[in-house]
């Protein structure tokens, strides 16, 4: 039987890689190595999954130094000589081997101003968008996103400067400015604009090339830029 | 520097470098004319000299470079350094003006009366 070595992070900040030998198997994805070494080698090996699918976002990790979903990452794609090296994702804290604290991740989503802000009650009728309009076409290229976090652990800007927000706050944020409905536009605006904001992404599309669902959040920060400038210009924020 | 300053400090680079665009390729046209027409350094004065065009030609050249370079310096020094506040932003206001005084040297030494 063919044998993976398998390499995988183990400890917090500080730490080191432990070797695993693990069977080469058909179908193989990068999270059933990962469970393999867990349920048959080490139970103390700590990492995160949910859906298995490619729904929920949870299996993040640095694969042979790529950020990807592991759960829909085939071994056969990724390890060259059946060799794996399995790391958490880049640019967040390390809770416990292969799992992130993803709190920054998810409070920048908040600073971004990631929540609908709606004026319509229950009472109200259903907002009529028009798929064709270029504002739903916008939405529809940015909304599949699943809050997996590759594209922060992908971006270098993150990694040099904490404080921007990074691809998919700004993606939401800007499928947002996109909503028709919402009733946000000025603060979210002000919220994404600046040094921290999309002002500081490079254009280098690492978010774009790794994001697992195919979006691109470098257009989506291309477009947040060119807004708010333009409300600036025009006093809006 | 407040948020809107920022933004408008990226909006300044953009426009800067499109003006530079197009100053870095009329300028490189111009070299490559001067050097393959073997002209000397005396003749290109006697061309350069008195010529309004040829001086807004590169005070424009020099203030969009005044602009531009900071700003991206600002960025790197940033992230480089993780340095950031008032004094990096004068840092950045004096490498402006520095360039900007320097090349505006430079144009008046080319394009002035007493250039030769």
């Amino acid at each position: 039987m063919d044998m993976l070595t398998v390499r995988i992070w183990r400890g917090t900040e500080q730490g080191d890689f432990q070797d695993f030998e693990v069977p080469r198997q058909e179908s193989q994805t990068v999270l059933d190595v990962v469970t393999y070494v867990q349920r048959k080698c080490d139970s103390t090996l700590s990492y995160r999954f949910a859906c298995r699918v490619g729904v929920c976002g949870s299996c993040a990790m640095t694969v042979n130094g790529v950020s990807r979903w592991t759960c829909r990452t085939h071994v056969s794609k990724v390890a060259a000589d059946n060799k794996l090296e399995i790391a958490p994702l880049r640019n967040l804290p390390v809770i416990k081997d292969l799992v992130t604290d993803m709190r920054e991740f998810f409070d920048k989503w908040a600073r971004a101003r990631g929540r609908f802000s709606g004026s319509a009650t229950r009472k109200d009728g259903f907002a009529k968008v028009s798929p064709e309009s270029k504002e739903r076409k916008r939405v529809e290229a940015g909304i599949e996103c699943i809050g997996c976090g590759v594209c922060y652990s992908a971006c270098d800007v993150v990694s040099w400067n904490k404080d921007y927000l990074g691809p998919a706050a700004l993606n939401r944020a800007w499928t947002l400015i996109n909503d028709v409905r919402d009733t946000a536009r000025a603060e979210r605006l002000a919220a994404v604009a600046g040094d921290a904001g999309c002002h500081a992404c490079h254009t280098h599309l690492a978010c774009t090339e790794r994001c697992p669902k195919g979006l691109s959040p470098t257009a989506g920060i291309a477009g947040l830029k060119r807004a708010v400038l333009a409300a600036t210009l025009s006093g809006e924020i | 520097m407040n948020q809107r300053a920022q933004v408008l400090l990226w909006g300044a680079q953009r426009i800067s470098a499109m003006v530079l665009a197009l100053c870095v390729v009329v300028h490189l046209l111009t070299m490559i004319y001067a050097v393959r027409s073997g002209l000397s350094a005396a003749e290109i004065l006697g061309r350069t000299q008195g010529s309004i065009a040829w001086f807004a030609f590169y005070t424009l050249f020099v203030f969009a470079v005044a602009v531009h370079a900071p700003i991206g310096l600002r960025t790197i020094i940033s992230e480089t350094f993780n340095w950031r506040g008032h004094r990096l932003d004068v840092l950045t206001g004096i490498i402006g003006l520095s360039l900007a005084m320097w090349g505006m040297r430079a144009v008046f030494g080319v394009f002035g009366a007493g250039a030769a």
